[in-house]
C-alpha cells in the first residue's frame, strides 16, 4: 500500500508557528519572563542599528504596561530613520526577511528573525495584532499599521494601515501585546537597559515599568556611533550552504566574475588560480553550481594565497564611549578607579575578523566580598544569559587575577573583589553558542584575545593599587610626625611636669622627606582639593607639583604648581577644583619635578615626556565619531 | 611605694630625654615567646632570655605603642594618687578617652600591661590593676587571715569557715592582704576541673588524705599560682597537680611548675619548680584503660609544639607526649568514673601518690 502521500502533506503543513513553538528556546523565547525580555531586546537592537546606520543620536522610550495578570503591552519608540511604508509588512511579518550574505557587517540584531519572532510570539500567546507607527523624515505624515503574520504564507498580514499625524520628525514605534512575566534582578529588562546604556552613552533612554515607575538615562556624549561598513564575505570563513546561497542570488554571469566580485580578498588572478585548481570552467554559470562543485571550490580556497580578511568592517566602541558609558551608568557606585579602556587590534578566527575591548571599574561601593561582576557584550549587545557557557566568562576565569591584587583561590575561577569588568567582543560573524545569541562560543582565538585584553586592564589596576599602597605608607609617616610624636611629647612632659621639648629634629630624623599629602572637601558643584607639602628635611627645599586626579578634570588652565623655598619643618599648600565631580574621591596622584627622587614621599617623579597619563596601550583609530 | 613611682617615672623620662636630645624614642621589651625563655638555675624556673623587641617611633605601630605606654603610665600614677584600683577590662574601656593612645582590643591592653611589668620590673598589683576574674577556691584545714574592706584582718579556716564552694582566692594574695597562719595537712592537691574538685570534696579527700584541695579552674590565674607558691614556700607543703590527660593540661602543669611564657618575668614569684604532675598521663590512659576521645588536629599541633618547648625537655614529658601522639587519644579526669565514683579517691590517687613516694 502506498500511504506515503498523506504523510508528506502533513509534514508540509507543519506551520511556521509550530516550528516556532518547537524552537522557541533557540530563539530565546523559552520562558514567560525571557519572552518579555526578548521583545524589548529585539526592538532596541533594531532601533540602535538603524540610528547607527543613519548617524542619528538615539532617543528610545520603553514602556511595559500590565494588561492582565500575565499579559503585557510592550511599546518601544525610537527616533530612528523610519521604515518605508511598503517594507513594513516584511520587516515585521516575514521570518528570515532579507539576506545578509552579500554584505557582511557588524550589527546587533538577529537578522531576519528577531522582531518578527517577537510579533509572532505576541500573536500566538494573546491573539493580538501588533501596532507599528513609523514616519520617515521626507514624509508629511506617519503611518499606523495593525499587523500580524500569515503563518501559512510566512508573510506579514496588514489589517489596518492609515496615515496619522505624529509629533515627530522621524521614528518608529512598535507595540506588541504578549503573555509573559516581568521580573527584576541580574537577568532582567532593567539590567539589560542599563548595560545597553553603558555602551551607548550617546543614547537618551527612558523606561516605564509595569508599576509605572519611570527611569531615565540621559546621554553624555553628543557624537553618533560610528557606522559599521559592509564588507563582502571572506571566503575562508564561509560554510557550504552560505556559498550556495550567494551563488543562487548572484548577478554575475560567470564563475570568474562570481569569485572575484562576490568575495573579499579574491582578485581576478586568485580567482583564476582557484578555478584551475578545482578544475572547473571559468565561464560556468555560478547559479548552476552543484554542492559538489562548491566543495571543490572550498578546497581550492585553502590551496591559494588569500590575504587576511579586511578589518575595516569592525566598529569598536572606543575608549571614550566605554569610559563615559561606565561613568554614566555605574557612577552612583562611586568607583575609585576606572581603567583606561583597552582595545585590542583586530584578530581572526576561522577566517572571520573580530576584536576585543575591555574596561575595569574598581572600588567605591562595589561589594568587596563577592565575585567580580562581568558585563558581557557581543557587538554592543549586553549578554545576560548563559554566563557559564560564554568565552568571556571563561577568559576571566582563566586569568590569574592574584597578581593584580584580587582574591582568587588557586588563580582560576571568577575572582573576588570590588570590581566590574566590561568585555566587548565584536566581529562580523561571532560564534554564538545558540541562535538566540546568548553567549559567545569558546573559540581558542577569541578566548586568548579576551585574556590579552584583560591582562592589560589588570596591569593598569595593579599600577593603581601600588600607588594606593604607597599613598597609605605616606599617610602612616604623616600620622607619626604630625600626630603621634607630638602626642608622645605632650604626654611625657606632662607626666614629668616639664616643658614640652622641641621635636623638630626627631621629626626630620623619622621622616627626612618632603611629604606631599592632601585634603579634599566636596560640595554640590564638585570637589576642592588642597595639596599640602611638608618639608621634613633639614634644609630649605623647593618642588614643583603636578596633580593628576584619577577621575574628573582640574578646572582651569593651571596644571602645575611651583613651590619654592619651604623652610625645614615648614609647609606650603595650594588648592584646585574638580568641578562637577561627585561621589567618593580616592585621592589625587601627584607628580613632582625639581627634587631628588629619594627625598619625596606622596608623589611620583614626573615621566620625562610630560605625558602624565602614562603611555597609551593601544591608540584607537577615530574615537567613536564619524 | 615611692620606688614604684620612681620606676614608672623613669619610663617617661627615657622617652622625654630621647625627644629632647633629638633621638627617635624607643622602648625595648624582652620578647615574650617560647624561643626566649631560659631556665634560671637559681630558682629552677623559666624566665625570659636575652632577646628583646624594640619598638621605635619610626614606625606607626611603634609610635602608637609608645604613646599607649605613656597613657597607661599616666593612668596608673593617677590611680595611685587617689588609691583606686581598676580591672584590666575597666582600663580598656577607660582608654576610649585617650585619643590616639586608645586600645583597640582588650588583648592589646592586657599585653601592654604585662609589657609594662617587664619594662619596670614591677608587678601588676603595683599598678593597682587587677584581672576581672578572681582566683579559684581552696578547701582544706588551712587557716589564713585576710584583710577585709574595713582594713581588719579576719581569720578564716578553709575547711570549717567555708561552704562547699571553698575559700575564694582574692586577686591580691600578697602578705599585706593575706597571711598564711597555720595548716594541718601533708600536701596540696591542685585540680584542673570543677567536677573533679567537687568529687574530691564530696569524698572527703582533704580530711582522709590530710590534704589541701585547690581548684585551678583551667589555666590558673596569677593569684592561684601565687598562693600555691606561698603554700609551698612558707608552709613547706608539696604541690601535686591533677589534670585531664590532654596537651592543654600539660601546659597547665607547666605554668604551675615551670612558669608561663607570658609571665616569665615573674616566674620566680609564681612557679613551684618542685610541683609534681600526677596525671592523667598518656601512660595512665593505657594502664587504666580509660574512655578516650581522639586527638583533634589542634591537639596534635599543641603536642608537637610542646616537643619543641624548652620547658618540656625532659625524659618524662618527652615520653608522655610521644606516647599520646602515638596513641592518638586523650582522656578527661572524670573518665576515671568508669570504675565508680570512689575509684579516683580510693584507688587512682593513692596509687599515684604512693608510686611517687608521698604516702606509704
Amino acid at each position: 500500500m502506498v500511504r506515503k502521500q498523506p504523510e508528506v502533506s502533513v509534514n508540509r503543513e507543519i506551520s511556521i508557528s509550530e516550528f516556532f513553538e518547537k524552537n522557541r528556546h533557540i530563539l530565546g523565547f523559552d520562558s514567560a519572563f525571557k519572552s518579555l525580555f526578548m521583545i524589548v531586546k529585539e526592538a532596541i537592537d533594531n532601533s540602535l542599528d538603524a540610528c547607527e546606520e543613519h548617524g542619528i543620536l538615539p532617543e528610545i522610550q520603553v514602556e511595559i504596561e500590565k494588561l492582565q495578570r500575565d499579559e503585557f503591552r510592550i511599546t518601544i519608540t525610537d527616533n530612528g530613520p523610519g521604515i518605508d511604508r511598503k517594507d513594513v509588512p516584511n520587516v515585521f511579518g516575514k521570518l528570515l526577511y532579507g539576506s545578509r550574505f552579500h554584505g557582511m557587517r557588524q550589527t546587533r540584531g538577529q537578522q531576519g528573525i528577531g522582531i518578527t519572532a517577537a510579533v509572532l510570539y505576541g500573536q500566538i500567546t494573546t491573539g493580538q495584532k501588533s501596532r507599528v507607527i513609523t514616519k520617515k523624515k521626507e514624509d508629511d505624515v506617519a503611518y499606523l499599521f495593525e499587523l500580524g503574520i500569515d503563518i501559512k504564507e510566512n508573510r506579514g498580514q496588514v489589517f489596518v494601515e492609515k496615515p496619522m499625524i505624529w509629533d515627530r520628525e522621524h521614528g518608529t514605534s512598535v507595540s506588541i501585546t504578549a503573555r509573559g512575566k516581568y521580573q527584576t534582578g541580574r537577568q532582567s529588562i532593567v539590567e539589560y537597559l542599563k548595560e545597553t546604556a553603558a555602551v551607548n552613552p550617546n543614547m537618551d533612554l527612558s523606561f516605564t515599568d509595569p508599576e509605572q515607575k519611570h527611569f531615565v538615562l540621559k546621554r553624555v556624549i553628543d557624537i553618533p556611533s560610528r557606522r559599521s561598513t559592509a564588507v563582502k564575505p571572506y571566503p575562508l570563513g564561509l560554510e557550504l550552504g552560505e556559498i550556495q546561497q550567494i551563488a543562487k542570488t548572484t548577478e554575475t554571469m560567470n564563475l570568474l566574475d562570481f569569485l572575484s566580485q562576490e568575495f573579499s580578498r579574491i582578485s581576478r588572478k586568485t580567482a583564476g588560480e582557484i578555478i584551475s585548481i578545482s578544475g572547473m570552467d571559468e565561464k560556468g554559470d555560478p547559479r548552476s553550481l552543484a554542492p559538489e562543485d562548491i566543495r571543490k571550490l572550498m578546497e581550492a580556497f585553502r590551496k591559494v594565497q588569500i590575504m587576511a580578511p579586511p578589518s575595516d568592517s569592525l566598529c569598536p566602541l572606543g575608549q571614550e564611549f566605554i569610559r563615559k558609558g561606565l561613568l554614566n551608568v555605574y557612577g552612583d557606585l562611586h568607583p575609585s578607579f576606572y581603567s583606561k579602556p583597552v582595545m585590542r587590534p583586530p584578530a581572526v578566527y576561522n577566517g572571520n575578523p573580530f576584536s576585543v575591548e575591555c574596561g575595569i571599574v574598581y572600588g567605591g561601593d562595589l561589594p568587596s566580598d563577592s565575585q567580580v561582576t562581568i558585563i558581557r557584550y557581543a557587538n554592543k549587545v549586553p549578554l545576560l544569559f548563559q554566563p557559564g557557557a560564554c568565552a568571556i566568562t571563561r577568559a576571566v576565569s582563566e586569568t590569574d587575577w592574584r597578581s593584580y591584587g584580587l582574591e582568587q583561590r588557586s588563580g582560576t575561577g571568577i575572582p573576588f573583589g570590588p570590581m566590574m569588568v566590561l568585555v566587548h567582543v565584536l566581529g562580523t560573524r561571532l560564534p554564538y553558542t545558540s541562535e538566540s545569541k546568548e553567549a559567545i562560543a569558546s573559540v581558542p582565538e577569541i578566548v586568548d584575545e579576551i585574556k590579552s585584553a584583560l591582562r592589560i586592564a589588570g596591569r593598569s589596576l595593579k599600577t593603581y593599587m601600588n600607588k594606593k599602597e604607597r599613598r597609605a605608607k605616606v599617610m602612616e609617616k604623616f600620622r607619626i610626625v604630625r600626630e603621634l610624636v607630638p602626642a608622645i611629647a605632650a604626654k611625657s612632659s606632662s607626666l614629668l611636669g616639664q616643658s614640652e621639648p622641641d621635636i623638630t629634629s626627631v621629626i626630620s630624623k623619622i621622616a627626612n622627606v618632603i611629604l606631599v599629602t592632601e585634603t579634599f572637601a566636596a560640595d554640590d558643584h564638585g570637589l576642592t582639593v588642597t595639596c599640602q607639602v611638608y618639608n621634613y628635611t633639614t634644609e630649605t627645599a623647593g618642588i614643583t607639583i603636578i596633580p593628576d586626579p584619577p577621575a574628573g578634570e582640574i578646572s582651569g588652565t593651571r596644571k602645575a604648581w611651583e613651590l619654592s623655598s619651604i623652610a625645614p619643618a615648614g609647609k606650603a599648600e595650594f588648592t584646585f577644583r574638580l568641578d562637577g565631580f561627585q561621589g567618593k574621591y580616592d585621592g589625587t596622584v601627584y607628580y613632582f619635578t625639581g627634587q631628588d627622587v629619594t627625598r619625596v614621599q606622596g608623589a611620583d617623579p614626573l615621566p620625562g615626556d610630560w605625558d602624565i597619563r602614562g603611555p597609551e596601550i593601544v591608540e584607537e583609530e577615530a574615537s567613536g565619531g564619524n | 611605694m615611692a620606688e614604684t613611682e620612681e620606676k614608672l617615672r623613669k619610663i617617661a623620662e627615657d622617652i622625654y630625654r630621647s625627644l629632647k636630645e633629638g633621638e627617635i624614642p624607643q622602648i625595648s621589651v624582652s620578647s615574650r615567646n617560647k624561643e626566649n625563655i631560659v631556665l634560671d638555675p637559681r630558682y629552677l624556673v623559666w624566665k625570659y632570655g636575652d632577646n628583646f623587641v624594640t619598638r621605635s617611633a619610626r614606625s606607626l605601630d611603634g609610635a602608637e605603642y609608645i604613646l599607649k605606654v605613656m597613657s597607661v603610665v599616666e593612668f596608673i600614677m593617677e590611680m595611685r594618687k587617689t588609691a583606686k584600683t581598676s580591672t584590666l577590662r575597666e582600663m580598656y574601656y577607660i582608654s576610649e578617652g585617650w585619643g590616639l593612645g586608645k586600645f583597640h582590643t582588650q588583648d592589646e591592653s592586657d599585653i601592654l600591661s604585662e609589657d609594662l611589668e617587664v619594662i619596670s620590673s614591677l608587678k601588676r598589683e603595683d599598678f593597682n590593676l587587677r584581672p576581672e576574674e578572681n582566683g579559684a577556691s581552696i578547701i582544706g584545714n588551712l587557716t589564713i587571715e585576710e584583710k577585709n574592706r574595713k582594713g581588719e584582718f579576719k581569720t578564716i579556716n578553709c575547711r570549717d569557715d567555708v561552704g562547699d564552694g571553698g575559700y575564694g582566692i582574692p586577686y591580691n594574695v600578697e602578705p599585706d592582704k593575706l597571711r598564711l597562719k597555720s595548716v594541718d595537712a601533708d600536701f596540696v592537691m591542685a585540680i584542673e576541673t570543677g567536677g573533679m574538685f567537687d568529687r574530691l570534696v564530696e569524698n572527703g579527700f582533704d580530711e582522709n588524705m590530710r590534704s589541701v584541695l585547690v581548684h585551678l579552674k583551667g589555666q590558673p590565674a596569677r593569684s592561684t599560682r601565687r598562693i600555691l607558691k606561698r603554700l609551698n614556700e612558707e608552709l613547706k607543703l608539696p604541690i601535686y597537680v591533677f589534670t585531664d590527660g590532654d596537651p592543654w593540661s600539660f601546659r597547665i602543669f607547666a605554668s604551675v611548675a615551670y612558669g608561663a611564657i607570658k609571665t616569665a618575668h615573674i616566674s620566680n614569684y609564681l612557679a613551684v619548680p618542685t610541683a609534681e604532675f600526677i596525671g592523667i598521663t598518656a601512660t595512665d590512659i593505657l594502664t587504666y584503660d580509660l574512655p578516650t576521645d581522639d586527638l583533634s588536629e589542634k591537639d596534635v599541633q599543641a603536642l608537637n609544639a610542646e616537643l619543641k618547648d624548652p620547658r618540656f625537655q625532659n625524659d618524662f614529658w618527652k615520653h608522655e607526649i610521644e606516647t599520646m601522639l602515638q596513641s592518638g587519644k586523650k582522656a578527661e579526669q572524670q573518665a576515671l568514673a568508669k570504675y565508680g565514683l570512689d575509684y579516683v579517691t580510693d584507688t587512682y590517687l593513692p596509687e599515684k601518690l604512693s608510686s611517687g613516694g608521698i604516702i606509704d
